[in-house]
Formats: C-alpha cells, structure tokens, sequence
C-alpha cells in the first residue's frame, strides 16, 4: 500500500477528470428526471407508452448511480457486481409474482 | 498496521476505503447487504404493484399524488447524491474539510426531503383521509415509501454520527472506509427512490 | 493472551469469556449448544406429536395443544435447531479450511449468533404466556392473522430477530470467503463445504429478506391495523404465500447445501480418494442454488395460479434432480475403488445416500403439478420433506458432528456409543417416514388432530410412532457420548484421521490464533498435497510475525438483549399502552450500544511474536 501515494498531479488530474465525468452523469440525470415528470405532467402520450418509458428512463438512472455515482464500473468491482445482479435476479423473479400470479 | 495515525498527503494511498483488509472487508460487506436490500425492496414493491389497485372505495392514487411535492423531493434526493460523490473525491484528494463541507450538505439536503416527506403523509392524512389503516393500498403504500423515508432516517443518523466523532481527528485509513460505506449506502437510497417517483407516483398518476 | 487466562479464573470468568467472545471458534461452540438446545425441543415437540397419533381419536393431547405442537415443531427445527447447527459447524471449520485467523467480520459474527438465540428464546416464551403460535411453520393468512392469543406476534418477533441474525452471519461468511483465504488458495482450490458455505450464504442474502418483508406485514395487520391480507380492505393473503415461500424455498436448500458440503469431505477422507469431479460439485452447488430461487410456487400448485405458472414452476423444480443427481454419482464414484474405513462420520454419510435418493424420487413425484393435487397437505408431503431434511440435513450434521468433534473440542467421540446410535436412529428414521408415504396415498391428511379407526390408517401411525422412540433413543445416545467423551475421550494429535484439508494441519482444538503463520495451498487437498511430498505438513506463506486479534465485546450480547426487551412490548403494546415503555428502553439499549460500538474506536490487539514463538505447536 505504499508505492501508489497519491500527491502526485497525475493522480489528482485522474482524479478531476473522474468529477468532470460525475458531473455529466448527474446532469443527464436531472434531464431524464425532467422527461420523466413532464411526461405524466403534460398527459404526453398514451398510457401505454408511457409507463414502458417511464421505466426505461428509471432503469438508465439507476445505471447511471450504479456504475459511476457507486463506481461500479471501476475495477476490484466484480463481486459488488456479482451480488447486485444477483439481488436483481431475485428482485425480478419477486416483482413478477407478485404483479402476475396474486390476483387472477 | 499503523491505521490509527492520522494520514497526511505524503502517505496517502490512491483508495483509503479499501487500503486495509477492514477497509476491503467493510467496502464488500456494505455491497452485499445492498444485494440483499434489493430483495427487499423488491418485497415491497411486489406488495405495493400487487394491492395499488385495492382502494376499497378510498381515495386512490391519481387522486391525491401531487407532482410538484415529488419533484421537489427527487431534486433533493438526487442532488444530495452528487455532493456525496463530491466528498468521496475530496477524501481521494485527502482534503477533508471539504468532504465534511460536502457530507454536512449532504445531510442538509436528506432532512429537506425528509421534511418534504413528512408533510407529504400529513398532507394525506389530514386532507383526503388517506391513512395506513383505509385500504390495502394505503398499508402498500404507506409501507413502501415508509421504508426507504425509514432508510433515509437511518442514513442520517449514520452521517451525523460519524461526522460528529471524526470532526477533530481528520481522516485515517480507519474511518475511510466508514466513509465510503455510508456513501454507497447514501446512493442506494437514492437508487430505491428512482424507482419510487418513477413506480408509486408518476405510474400511480398516468393509472 | 486474554483468552488462556481467563479460563484459568473459574466459571465467573468463563462465561463472561463466552459472552464477550469473538472468536469463530467459540461462536462455533455457542451455535452448536444454542442449536443443540432447541434441537432437543423440537425433538420432544415431535414426540408430543407421534403419541397423540399412536391410536385413533387419541385424547394424549387437546386439539389447540396439537395445533402449537405442530406449528412449533416445525418454526424450532428450521429456523432455530437445524440453521444454527449448521452455522455452527460453517463457523468452525470454514475459516480454517480456508485457511484464516478469523471471519471478515467478528463483531458480527456474535451479534449473528445473540440475535438468533434472543429471537429463539422469544419465539419459546411463548409457551409460558398464553399460548404458543398455531397456525403452522408457514402462517399462512388469514388464519395467521386471526388467531387469538399472542402466538403469532411472538413467531412473527421471534423469526424478525433471529432471522437478521442471519442474514448478518450470511454477509459474513461471504466477505471471509472473498477476502481471506489463504496465499494459494484460488477459488477452485476450496474445499467443497467452503465452497456450500459460500453459496448458502448467498442464498441467505438473496432469500431472507423476503421473510422480512412478509413478516412485517403480517406484524402491521396484527398489531397496527394495516389491510394488507385482509380482503374487505382490498387485501390479498396470497401475498404472504408468495413472501413466504420465495424464501421458503430456498430456505431448504439453505439447509442441505452445508450437508452436501459436508458429505464431500467425509466421504473423501473416509475413502482415501480425492472428491470425484471436483469441478462439477461446485457447479452443481451453484446450479442448484440458482434453481432454488425459480421454483418456489411449487408450494403453491394448489392455490391457483394457473396452468401457465403451474407448468412452468412443475419443469424449474424437476430440472433440481439433474445437479442433485450429479452430486449423488459423484459421491458414489468417490467411494469407488478407495479404501474405505467405516466409522460413525462415515456411516451416517453412506446412511444419507439411499435415505436423501428416496427423497429426492419423492420430490420428483411432487413435482407433477397434477399429480400434486392428489399429495398436497397429505402424509405423503409429510414424508417426502422429512426425507429430505432429516435424511438429508440431519444426517449431515450427526456426520460434520462427529467428523470435526476433535478440532472443536479436542475430543474424539467413542465410535461404538456412535455406530449404535447411527443404527438406532437410521432404523427409526425409516420406520418412522417410510409409512407416511403411504399414510398419505391412502388420504391421511397432515396437521391433523386424530384420525377415525379402521379406516387402514391405525398399524400405519402405530410404526410411525415407535420409530420416533427410537430417533429419540439414539438423540439420548449422542447426548451420553458428548458427556462420556467430555469426561474420558480421547484426546486426538491435530490430525486423527489422516485428512486432507487445511483444518486437519493444525492442533485439535486450534489455538486462538488459528495459524501462527499463513500456509502455502498448493492445490486442492492442500494438506494431503504436502503429504504425499513426503512434507507431511504446510510451508508456511510468511515469515512469523506479529497477529492481529479483535478484542471482545459484550455490546453484541446488549444489542440483541435490547431486540428482546423491545420484541416484548411490539407484542404486548396492543394490550395496554403501557407496553410502548418496553419498546423504548429496549430500542434506546440496542440503539445505543450501536452508537457505542460506532463512536468507539476497536483497533483490536496484537499478539507479538515472541509470544507466539513461546507457544508450542
């Protein structure tokens, strides 16, 4: 743990470069916030393609806090990943239960 | 083993969160529990999805969501999940009044939405009548966004917790780590709150 | 350090020593006596249960008495007898076989351990005040909602604490595994029950929050009135079905995979061959655990729900049998050509092979959506999980039992007090179950009180019955050897049965410290590597060099204390306001030994090298 001291400015530089990045991803995510709102607000479009949007413009978000908010997208990643999708794969199994087969 | 010396720039390795084998286990031990809150928020939302429709004559939610309220409460949210990343990079630069800067405005930020929150259900309840107890879908309800406002509470009180303790000693490899977990936990609240306005609110108001 | 010498201070400082402790090895001890415990309740649950049905319209005990024997037999030996036994043994052996000092996590790993004993000791007041829990291990609603007394509130706080217990040990163990094993030791050098540890931990976190989740609900419609199951509000009680059982389901798979783990090493040492493919147990474990999680509503054909999600749920859990039928070859073709010693740890793993394959076939059987119709709440599904789990899961703990019982407590049981008891409990064990299936083909429905004369039903429950004297026979038995051997067993060099993995190359019990320096794994069977080298023991990874020790904390302990308190005034709080005090003091003491623990610093303490070059090996 000694040899990647980090005074020097090649690393600080990474480092701004990595916030410039952070920075961007927010601003998209505001957009797709104001796309999302305005969506249901201005009654847009039909019913039936708005929700599947909706969830599109979510899922992206959520990418977005994942892999650069969370890092997720860094090395030494793999196993948060792998737990992640893991807990995704599950999620979904659940999700789809209980929308599809409670009531019938 | 000399972690419990306050760092100076000299020494500070590129990723204090996972420069000690605490640190590693810390960082991983907090993304695994993340796995599994996400079965449990997806618990909730099954629950929530399954009883939306149940109003049993109540109120439902087309009638009383308010956009404006939620838009507001997401742009807390979301900023507040920017100024953490900023206080995770000015602890990489080892600059730590700015990341206590930064984590204070975090804080601020989770008690503005916590507050907007608050009135949130006191609106409900004193306005339409809409309780826990009228309908499956206000128990749904209730439950589900009293959760993640439950998440936020406790995120705060973590927050506090460690900014107050840490104020006089500065960072070491010791509270990095803590750092950085509450950081990814704070993102994870954020993560569950998309799904929230996008499912409760803004597909409760389209029907 | 701390440790030897507290032990020399008598029983005063023993149990503190006990309460305080974080060493995996000690928290091993603890689960194994928390779960002994109650596994012994529900022993006797079990016997209260047999001799009501030992003749037609048998009056031994009432019906609502019947209904709590039952219920609690089932809620103690899942979550409070068979689950700790097994994180008892995970703890144990896992760390040392892959070679590390201690868990990623050892504050935890004793929070994991007081929560699970609180809940349980909770979910048991029960008895006491007013009545246990009575609507069956799975609570189905409404009925769970309805019932009158307390039972429910204290199964619902019960499970809520001893299953956060768990799923904090699951964390744990996940992180150990990732991030300590020994130089050398790569993901496919594990042995196979690290390798069952890690995906059961797996399991635990992807599974148990669902328990959490419809626990609370079922704990809002109870207490505070929320309308989630209660249909004139809109309610839905298969909600709580599906919550249940999709962790339910992989529950029980939660419950096998450490036996399988456990067979892979018994069988290995006991026959002098390495484990026969290797590589596909470990994707058999994996597959399994995957399919695990799709397969759940298989508890459910009967609900409803549909022949689409009938057919589809039918195929998920008929596909199981194909890595489960991987392992069982495999272990059959370990055995294959070795030279095969037969002690107590062996019998009870070549005992398991037939008894879990009749379970399996049964499992198959169940499978058949349609056919299901027939079997379902009958004997015959009382049959087929006491196949699986008993011929499955307690086999393979009586196995890891009396297989690691020298590295944990530096004794080695007597074989003969072993074989007997092997032979007593395998006998009573299939007289017992065998019957059911056909108890339930000839329609003897389960969770039933009394059964009517001459309806082919009365020599049937009659062999059922003594063949639990006889389970309960060979229990007592184990127990007698556990105090024979504490008093006059043999004490065993740090490898007795000539073994292949890491925990076998170190002193029986271990010292505190586990490995005075890091081994080198050169492979899988890293111990047997070296042997056959003609080393006979590991190279050391590093040079000798000071230890890094966590200290003690009774925090843990005061946590899961203040849970309990609060559980209490949860359950009571809808009698009498008064109760809500009970929530908060015991809420403000585990609130507040969690600001403790967060505000105090606990850098641990280091054993010096010195110290550690005085020990002997």
């Amino acid at each position: 743990m000694t040899d990647n001291t980090n005074t020097n400015s090649f690393q600080k530089q990474k480092n701004k470069e990595e916030m410039k990045k952070q920075l961007i991803t927010f601003a998209l995510m505001i957009g797709f916030t104001i796309v999302a709102f305005s969506i249901v607000a201005t009654n847009a479009m039909d019913k039936m393609f708005a929700v599947p949007l909706l969830l599109i413009l979510a899922l992206i978000q959520v990418g977005f806090q994942f892999y650069y908010f969370m890092h997720m997208k860094d090395r030494g990643h793999e196993f948060p990943a792998m737990m992640i999708y893991g807990g995704v794969f599950a999620a979904l199994l659940t999700i789809a239960a209980l929308v599809a087969i409670v009531w019938w | 083993m000399s972690h419990d010396h306050s760092l100076n720039p000299e020494t500070m390795p590129q990723e204090p969160e996972k420069a000690t084998l605490e640190g590693k286990n810390k960082f991983l031990g907090l993304w695994f529990f993340l796995g599994g809150e996400t079965v449990l928020f997806a618990s909730l939302f099954g629950t929530y999805l399954a009883l939306r429709n149940s109003t049993a004559g109540g109120p439902s939610g087309q009638d009383i969501f308010g956009l404006e309220l939620v838009f507001l409460m997401t742009m807390l949210l979301l900023t507040s999940s920017l100024t953490s990343v900023y206080a995770m990079y000015h602890m990489k630069n080892n600059d730590f009044k700015k990341m206590h800067l930064w984590l204070g405005i975090t804080a601020f930020l989770g008690i503005g939405f916590l507050a907007c929150e608050i009135y949130e259900f006191y609106h409900y309840i004193t306005d339409f009548g809409f309780t826990f107890r009228s309908s499956a879908f206000g128990s749904a309800f209730y439950t589900l966004v009293g959760f993640h406002g439950g998440h936020v509470v406790f995120g705060l009180s973590w927050l506090i917790a460690l900014m107050v303790r840490n104020a006089k000693r500065g960072l070491n490899l010791y509270n990095a780590p803590k750092y950085y977990t509450f950081s990814l936990y704070w993102h994870f609240i954020d993560v569950v709150w998309v799904f929230i306005f996008t499912v409760v609110y803004l597909m409760g108001k389209v029907g | 350090m701390s440790i030897a010498a507290a032990q020399k201070k008598g029983f005063g400082a023993f149990l503190w020593d006990y309460l305080t402790t974080v060493d995996h090895k000690k928290i091993a001890h603890l689960y194994l006596i928390g779960g002994g415990f109650f596994f012994i309740l529900g022993g006797l649950e079990a016997m209260f249960i047999r001799i009501q049905l030992i003749a037609p319209e048998n009056d031994f005990i009432s019906a609502g008495l019947y209904n709590e024997m039952f219920t609690m037999h089932g809620t103690t030996m899942i979550f409070l007898a068979a689950m700790p036994l097994l994180l008892g043994l995970m703890n144990a052996v896992m760390p040392l076989q892959i070679g590390a000092r201690d868990v990623a996590f050892p504050f935890l790993n004793s929070l994991g351990f007081w929560l699970f004993m609180f809940g349980g000791i909770l979910l048991n007041c029960s008895w006491f005040l007013g009545g246990a829990p009575d609507s069956g291990w799975t609570a189905y609603t409404p009925l769970s909602v309805e019932s009158p007394t307390h039972g429910i509130d204290f199964y619902v706080l019960g499970l809520q604490i001893s299953g956060a217990g768990t799923l904090i040990g699951g964390i744990n163990f996940l992180v150990t595994i990732v991030t300590m094993r020994a130089p050398g030791m790569t993901y496919m050098r594990m042995p196979l029950f690290s390798w069952t540890t890690f995906v059961t931990s797996t399991l635990i976190l992807f599974a148990f929050p669902a328990l959490t989740v419809g626990l609370f609900l079922l704990m809002f419609d109870r207490m505070f009135g929320s309308a989630f199951f209660n249909v004139a509000l809109g309610g839905n009680s298969v909600i709580w079905q599906h919550l249940f059982w999709i962790f339910g389901h992989p529950e029980v798979y939660i419950l096998i995979l450490p036996a399988f783990g456990v067979f892979s090493e018994v069988i290995p040492t006991f026959s002098k061959k390495r484990l026969f493919g290797y590589t596909a147990m470990v994707f058999a474990t994996i597959l399994i655990a995957f399919l695990g999680f799709m397969v759940w509503a298989h508890h459910m054909f009967t609900v409803g729900l549909g022949p689409v999600a009938n057919a589809i749920f039918a195929i998920a859990t008929m596909a199981i049998a194909v890595p489960t039928g991987i392992k069982i070859f495999n272990w059959l073709a370990t055995m294959w050509g070795g030279s095969i010693t037969i002690n107590s740890a062996m019998l009870w793993a070549l005992g398991f092979i037939p008894s879990f394959t009749i379970g399996g076939m049964t499992g198959v059987m169940l499978a058949s959506a349609v056919a299901d119709y027939q079997y379902h709440d009958s004997y015959f599904v009382v049959a087929h999980f006491h196949y699986v789990i008993v011929g499955g899961v307690v086999f393979g703990i009586f196995a890891g039992l009396h297989y690691w019982w020298p590295k944990m407590f530096g004794r080695i049981l007597n074989e003969k007090l072993g074989k007997i008891g092997f032979w007593l409990f395998f006998i009573g064990f299939h007289l017992t179950f065998f019957i059911q299936h056909f108890l339930g083909l000839m329609g003897m429905p389960r969770r039933y009180w009394v059964f009517l004369e001459d309806q082919g039903l009365d020599t049937g429950n009659f062999i059922s019955t003594i063949g639990t004297f006889l389970m309960a026979i060979a229990a007592t038995i184990f127990l007698i050897n556990i105090i024979y051997t504490a008093v006059k067993g043999e004490k065993p060099a740090g490898d007795p049965y000539d073994g292949r993995t890491l925990e076998w190359a170190i002193p029986s019990p271990p010292p505190y410290y586990n490995f005075k320096q890091l081994p080198l794994v050169r492979g899988l069977d890293p111990l047997w590597i070296e042997k056959m080298d003609g080393k006979g023991k590991m190279t050391p990874a590093e040079p000798l060099g000071d230890v890094h020790m966590p200290n003690g904390s009774i925090l843990p302990f005061a946590m899961s204390l203040g849970f309990f308190v609060a559980g209490f005034g949860f359950i009571y709080q809808t009698d009498h306001q008064a109760w809500n005090l009970a929530i908060f003091v015991g809420m403000g003491i585990a609130l507040g030994s969690m600001l403790i623990r967060s505000l105090k610093d606990d850098h641990g303490y280091h054993i010096s090298k010195e110290e550690l070059e005085r020990e002997a090996d």
